[in-house]
């Protein structure tokens, strides 16, 4: 939106602090309307993704090479700051977008991955096997997609995964025992 | 009832990620919006920041160079650059408690868990345009209230000191609208 000229925020001074109301820039893109239900953008936002929705299969195809990729690289050279992150935000790419791609059961094994390398003190500690059963899942998963039981499937290897996966947190974690705690995310089981 | 005029809005879209930056761009373009740039990463976001001057940045967190938390830092810098006030989403794959708290005392405006949805993505927008929170300046923190409610069975310190404007009540355009519609 273009500015409007010479307006200033305006500012109040109290004790330790000032409330400053800048100028509403954005007022301008707001308008009262009647009822409209023909218009609505939500919608609209909604079938644009839906057209785009062919492609994502493709997309997470790509995404799991990515993975399998940060994960290879992992056994050639260790753990190192590069190797990590790069395994991290693969899983972590995947954690996100699995369920808009259509993939929603991939999510939790990608975010088990995320919390054993995000939350591991010392990373040359983390088991290559753990990683490789992460990043297998996650690749069985997206592979098994189409079939009608899925959602048993990734139930099953995400469950196991995670428990593997915690009980590993735990004792890594033994000399600072609240420090799970503060960390913790929604449950990664939807259900049990 | 109240529409948002999105041709009206510039949005500049931070993520690492083509796929979610395609995505956003669709949801965005969906909605009606015209304007919407994009940039790779922190660095590239900051540069697209300043030369773009958006309406609303929507940023991810974890990405290369620096990350969302830290380029909203650097934009919640008062006269560092043309809008310390610029609204900011941050879209992420982070849900846990702790990383809300630090995006919101980083002086990010709101918080988007993913995945996205359009509908989710459509109130974070609406909520920005039709209800703006003032900004607090303190020794510590820069940026968008971060009290939202009035909690009366509050029964801690009181952090602010000295002022009868501990909350600032404002009337939300979303309400004169409904007034108006």
């Amino acid at each position: 939106m273009s500015q409007t000229r010479n307006e200033r925020p305006a500012v109040m001074t109290f004790g330790d602090y000032e409330v400053i109301t800048p100028p509403n820039k954005l007022r301008g893109a707001v308008s009262a309307v009647t009822d409209n239900a023909d218009d609505d953008p939500v919608a609209r936002a909604e079938a644009a993704l839906s057209a785009l929705s062919s492609e994502f299969s493709g997309w997470m195809d790509s995404e799991c090479e990515r993975l399998d990729a940060a994960r290879r690289k992992l056994k050639q050279t260790g753990f190192t700051k590069a190797t990590r992150d790069e395994l991290f935000h693969a899983a972590h790419d995947i954690k996100g977008e699995a369920s808009t791609f259509g993939f929603p059961y991939v999510a939790a094994a990608a975010g088990s991955l995320c919390r054993l390398i995000e939350h591991t003190p010392d990373m040359t500690r983390i088991p290559h096997l753990l990683v490789d059963q992460h990043v297998d899942a996650v690749r069985a998963i997206v592979r098994e997609n189409a079939r009608a039981d899925v959602q048993e499937i990734a139930h099953a290897l995400t469950k196991r995964l995670h428990e593997v996966t915690e009980e590993f947190l735990v004792h890594e974690n033994r000399h600072r025992p609240d420090y799970l705690e503060t960390v913790a995310g929604p449950p990664l089981i939807p259900h049990d | 009832m109240i529409r948002i005029e999105f041709t009206k809005l510039r949005f500049l879209v931070i993520d690492d990620n083509a796929h979610m930056r395609r995505i956003l761009r669709t949801l965005l373009h969906g909605f009606g919006a015209r304007e919407v740039y994009e940039a790779e990463d922190g660095a590239a976001g900051l540069e697209a920041f300043t030369h773009y001057i958006p309406d609303i940045v929507i940023t991810d967190w974890a990405m290369p160079i620096f990350d969302g938390l830290e380029l909203t830092q650097m934009i919640r810098q008062p006269g560092a650059n043309a809008n310390p006030f610029v609204p900011i989403i941050m879209l992420t794959g982070h849900s846990e408690k702790k990383r809300v708290v630090a995006s919101r005392d980083a002086g990010v405006t709101e918080f988007m868990a993913k995945p996205i949805s359009a509908k989710a993505l459509y109130e974070r927008i609406l909520n920005i345009v039709a209800n703006p929170r003032p900004f607090i300046k303190t020794k510590t923190y820069f940026g968008p209230d971060r009290r939202r409610n009035v909690n009366p069975g509050y029964v801690g310190p009181e952090r602010r000191k000295g002022g009868k404007a501990d909350v600032m009540k404002q009337t939300p355009l979303l309400d004169k609208a409904k007034v108006i519609g």
